[in-house]
């Protein structure tokens, strides 16, 4: 991978961009000594703890904490009465209670809060607490949600968004059509490190909080309006970040231990354990869809016809943007005529569902690809010949009327997975090789081998015309005769390595090796969301417009004092030299006792609404792609699946840090595969079946074959270094592939994911 | 906190003061490797008044051998069972290896898997068919259980309040025709959806399940059937109906539920192509120890 950007002023240093250094973090992490959220601790503090709803759905008839209160080291039992400002918070609309006041929603919301001076005490009085409900039916499918006589959860009905996406002829011949309807179980972002955070009061009646969040600034404002503060008294610092993956999105203990803390006068902290944290953080949505493809008999989309229903759960969180999604990348990386898709996101008494790493583009991913595959059999084509037929490319139109503006390389990256070797057929020496692994179910009966492919599509920043920016300000002085740079932003690192990134930015730009990344908080504006594949691109490209700043600045002080010109001076590994003279100067000489301090709010492109009746509009911001080659062994009696390659094509743009981006792709395909064999949080009348790390699974690493991966860096033009977003393509693509080598392996349908030992026997 | 609250942890260095210590106590809960206790603890599932840390009795976390058994102590962990006794109770050891992870196998013990007694624990299965004793000790005297009765209900054992487990007893396998089988939804660090344990030594077989019943069982009437049926001393293949109708009866012996982990039906099912391809493997061991003897 070589870079793409040079220039006569670029600086050439080392473990700049383009380059894998070594994360600031690293060490720490790997050697258990990095602080995450669940590691604060302040003086004299107190610990609070969450009453939650047992019921779905139920009218709150008293609430009576008396018992509670009484419990000697208890401090403060509050309830939605307390709540000083609005009892509302939300991403997009504000419907969800701080806690509860008269109707619960779904099983685990929050009812009161408890703070005590000890864990168990806090554990011991919410206990106490004694609420009496009237049960409600649970409203728990969600097309009958939106087309059913059920209960409306919320004022204005149970659709939380419907997104119509018309192109073309609406009622399209094609000579051939293939159906299916397809369900995607309920997947969690399953972070190791659970929600928690520490609120410290002022003593002026404003709050400081340390938290894991992905966003700061949308935090504060929602905290803020529930308290009835501004935010120059709420002030939020990122605290260590266990794993995010969009669950972080939405508040969990914010607002309530910011009011604990204003409550009681005293530092307050929570944390959840792992059966809460399932109740405490939104889930991807679980989606059933029905998708009609129509093509030639040679294998050309002539329409593509499908209807999403994307169930929200109890609260709208990020469900319209979901939908969004969904809707406008609901055919996938295809080009197609005629597109008549109708997505829809609701409102139900089931967990409240939001962001989760391929927002929406996972679930659209698994029925396209599945119909793709359905509709090459029906032609009689290989899976990558009836990809290829139809691969977008740029230039291509998209359902929504936006052309494909940079690289869409579909067609490229298919060729790539073919031209990679296919794994040598299994070995019956090695039990961990096997479906079943040591666990000793196979010798090699009944195991038969399958290969599938899928490519995925997905939107890079946020979409739809929204206001989408990051702030950065970068400080160049000389620190103990060393120049040095202070980088501070509001972006979360959420254990992607955006800290390495940034630095590695600095470098570039400034020739400086010393780059100090400041704690991220919210005394700078803010730098947007850790999503949508969006911090390299954002905070990066705020990060490199601040350094070129400084720079600009630099070098006219510099022209200045050596009597040159700025046109003819650029910098160089520490130090100052123009084209003809070579070096001129170390940079720390010409800096002396100047200071150079820049702030920038840096934005992309801007994006344009979708029209609400067609669709149509020039919605995103940047298309990212990756494509899966999935080998299976499925032993065909009992169900097992081991998958044995799982290799992957991706377009970067630009590697910023290689080694970061294949890790991306690596943990984006095991999420993938997570997805396609074993994850799913499983309800049933609302209630979460298995709220544990024993019965929700995630990959271990026997489940997780070595990748062959082949990064691609097509520059986009319109992006910082030409990097196109990296974090969720590789989940989308991984999931349909390993189904597909499943269906090749067994001959079944296989209509719904994650697919379940009984679904092949 | 309250003091009335806080759990007390004794720490007797011998057996002796553990049984004195648990005769006294008899609400006091043992804790071994903690794999299943410091869970239930955590999640505060359980409070008990009292912990007996059985980790500094040296003689629980020994092994010997001698006339054909195995006194394996209650708090040898998986790691060592596996290492040091792969040989000798190769279907143990099987069963072991499947046990949650690297770090769940160093700390966990076959005493901590019988005191939790899980419909689901990976060693019973092996007990059962093995025909292993479980040897329990009391102020009052000690006394063995044989593993046939040890599992009286789900998560319930034989063992007295003032009881605490000292060894289990299994026969080792002079020929190594012993299998284990479990099936998980996961390639590693599973809990069984259902398990399989098959033993065959001279004219005796053992067979019984995990998880897809109340109880780990044996099968008494697949059991007899092979007794019966099973080419003894001989290095003869096996014919399918044999298999299929071994499976059959193992099928027919299963009273599974629908759970997370998978439906009844599917139980069953597994059940039946374990019990095929166990018996398959545990004949060609026997074939072979036969073949070897010519
Ligand atoms: C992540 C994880 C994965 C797991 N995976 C598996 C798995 O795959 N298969 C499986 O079978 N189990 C599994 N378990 C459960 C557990 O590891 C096993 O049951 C293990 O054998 C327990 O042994 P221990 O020594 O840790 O028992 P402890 O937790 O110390 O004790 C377990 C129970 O036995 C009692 N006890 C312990 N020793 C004695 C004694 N000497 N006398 C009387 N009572 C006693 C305790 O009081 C307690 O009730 C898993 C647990 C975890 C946390």
């Amino acid at each position: 991978m070589t870079s793409t950007v040079a220039g006569r002023t670029t600086a050439a240093t080392a473990n700049g961009v383009g380059s894998s250094p070594a994360r600031p973090d690293g060490t720490r992490k790997v050697r258990g000594e990095f602080a995450y959220s669940s590691d604060l601790w302040h003086e004299d503090m107190l610990w609070g703890a969450t009453l939650r709803s047992p019921h779905p759905h139920a009218r709150i008839t008293g609430v009576d904490v008396s018992a509670a209160v009484a419990v000697p080291g208890v401090h403060a039992v509050l309830t939605h009465g307390d709540v000083p400002g609005l009892n509302r918070y939300g991403l997009e609309h504000p419907d969800q209670p701080v806690l509860a006041d008269d109707v619960v929603r779904y099983r685990g919301e929050p009812v009161a809060v408890v703070a005590a001076d000890h864990p168990e005490t806090a554990q011991r009085a919410m206990k106490l607490i004694e609420v009496t409900y009237d049960e409600l039916e649970p409203v728990t499918d969600a097309e009958d949600a939106v087309h059913g006589d059920v209960a409306e959860l919320h004022p204005g009905g149970n659709v939380v968004r419907h997104a119509p996406i018309r192109r073309g002829e609406q009622t399209p011949q094609a000579d051939v059509v293939v159906t299916g309807r397809y369900e995607v179980g309920m997947q969690d972002q399953a972070f190791l490190g659970p929600e928690s955070g520490l609120a410290v009061p002022d003593g002026h009646g404003g709050v400081d909080l340390y938290v894991a969040t992905q966003w700061l600034h949308v935090d504060q404002q929602q905290i803020v309006a529930a308290l009835g503060l501004t935010p120059e008294q709420v002030r939020l610092t990122l605290a260590g970040v266990g794993g995010a993956f969009g669950g972080r999105e939405d508040l969990s203990m914010q607002i309530h231990a910011s009011l604990l803390a204003l409550y009681t006068g005293k530092p307050v902290k929570m944390v959840y354990n792992r059966e809460e944290s399932f109740y405490g953080h939104v889930h991807r949505h679980p989606a059933t869809m029905y998708y009609e493809h129509g093509a030639t008999r040679d294998g050309r989309l002539v329409h593509v016809t499908a209807r999403i229903y994307l169930d929200g759960g109890a609260y709208a969180s990020s469900t319209g943007a979901v939908v969004g999604n969904a809707a406008t990348l609901g055919v996938g990386p295809y080009d197609v005529p005629n597109v008549s898709i109708d997505c829809w996101g609701t409102y139900t008494n089931n967990p409240p569902c939001g962001a989760m790493r391929g927002f929406g583009a996972v679930q659209a991913a698994f029925g396209y690809e599945s119909q793709m595959d359905k509709l090459a059999d029906a032609c009689g084509l290989s899976p990558t010949e009836i990809r290829r037929r139809n691969a977008m490319s740029e230039g291509t139109v998209m359902p929504t009327g936006q052309t494909v503006d940079s690289a869409a390389p579909v067609a490229e990256l298919l060729d790539r997975l073919e031209g990679m070797p296919l794994p040598q057929p299994g070995s019956t020496a090695d039990l961990r090789t096997l479906p079943g692994g040591v666990s000793n179910t196979t010798h090699g009966e009944g195991v038969v081998r399958g290969v599938g492919y899928a490519v995925g599509i997905k939107n890079i920043c946020f979409s739809e015309g929204f206001d989408d920016y990051s702030t950065a300000r970068v400080r160049l002085a000389a620190v103990g005769g060393q120049p040095a740079v202070t980088v501070q932003t509001a972006a979360a690192e959420v254990g992607q390595g955006l800290v390495t990134i940034l630095q590695q930015i600095i470098r570039t730009e400034l020739g400086v090796e010393q780059v100090t990344i400041l704690p991220m908080d919210t005394s700078i504006g803010s730098a947007g969301s850790t999503s949508a594949s969006r911090q390299s691109y954002m905070t990066g490209g705020a990060v490199r417009a601040a350094a070129l700043k400084v720079r600009g600045a630099l070098l006219s002080h510099a022209a200045t004092r050596l009597s040159r010109t700025t046109a003819e001076l650029h910098l160089d590994g520490g130090k100052l030299a123009s084209v003809a003279d070579g070096v001129l100067a170390d940079l720390v000489d010409v800096l002396g006792e100047a200071e150079f301090d820049e702030t920038v709010e840096w934005r992309h492109r801007p994006t344009e609404a979708l029209d609400p009746e067609t669709g149509r509009g020039n919605a995103h911001v940047q298309y990212g792609f990756a494509a899966h080659r999935a080998v299976v062994d499925v032993d065909t009696e009992l169900g097992l699946v081991k998958v044995v390659s799982l290799d992957c094509v991706q377009d970067v743009g630009k590697a910023l840090n290689p080694q970061a981006v294949v890790g991306q792709i690596q943990g984006g395909s095991a999420q993938g595969l997570g997805l396609a064999v074993m994850e799913e949080i499983q309800t049933e009348g609302g209630v979460i079946r298995n709220p544990s790390f024993t019965d929700y699974l995630i990959p271990t690493v026997l489940d997780m074959p070595p990748m062959n991966i082949d990064v691609l860096e097509l520059a986009d033009p319109h992006a910082p270094y030409g990097l196109r977003g990296v974090g969720e393509p590789p989940t989308i693509s991984s999931t349909p592939a390993i189904v597909a080598a499943i269906r090749a392996a067994t001959g079944k349908e296989l209509l719904r994911v994650p697919v379940r030992p009984d679904h092949i026997v | 906190m309250q003091g009335s609250d806080a759990v007390e942890l004794v720490r007797p260095d011998t057996l002796e003061e553990a049984l004195a210590a648990k005769a006294e106590r008899p609400g006091a809960v043992p804790l071994a490797g903690g794999t299943d206790v410091m869970v239930e603890l955590n999640y505060d599932h359980r409070r008990p008044e009292a912990l007996v840390d059985l980790t500094r009795i040296a003689e629980l976390a020994t092994w010997s051998a001698s006339g054909g058994h195995v006194r394996l102590g209650a708090g040898v962990p998986y790691t060592r069972l596996i290492d040091e006794l792969g040989d000798t109770l190769p279907g143990l050891a099987m069963a072991s290896r499947t046990v949650g992870s690297p770090q769940i196998r160093n700390r966990g013990t076959v005493g901590g898997n019988l005191g939790a007694a899980s419909p689901a624990g990976d060693t019973h299965p092996v007990l059962l068919a093995a025909g292993a004793e479980i040897e329990v000790a009391s102020v009052r005297g000690a006394r063995r259980i044989p593993a046939d009765t040890f599992y009286t209900g789900v998560k319930r054992n034989a063992l007295a309040p003032d009881e605490l487990i000292t060894a289990v007893h299994v026969p080792s396998a002079a020929v190594p025709a012993e299998q284990f089988s479990k099936v998980g939804t996961r390639n590693a660090m599973v809990i069984a959806v259902c398990s399989f344990a098959l033993v065959l030594r001279d004219g005796h077989v053992g067979a019984a399940i995990g998880s897809a019943a109340p109880t780990p069982r044996r099968v008494p009437d697949a059991e007899a059937f092979l007794a019966a049926e099973l080419p003894w001393g001989t290095d003869a293949p096996l014919p399918d109906s044999l298999k299929r109708r071994f499976g059959e009866l193992v099928a027919a012996a299963t009273e599974p539920i629908d759970d997370v982990r998978g439906t009844a039906e599917y139980r069953t099912h597994a059940l039946g192509v374990l019990a095929r391809r166990t018996l398959t493997w545990a004949w060609d061991d026997h074939r072979g120890s036969v073949r070897a003897c010519a």
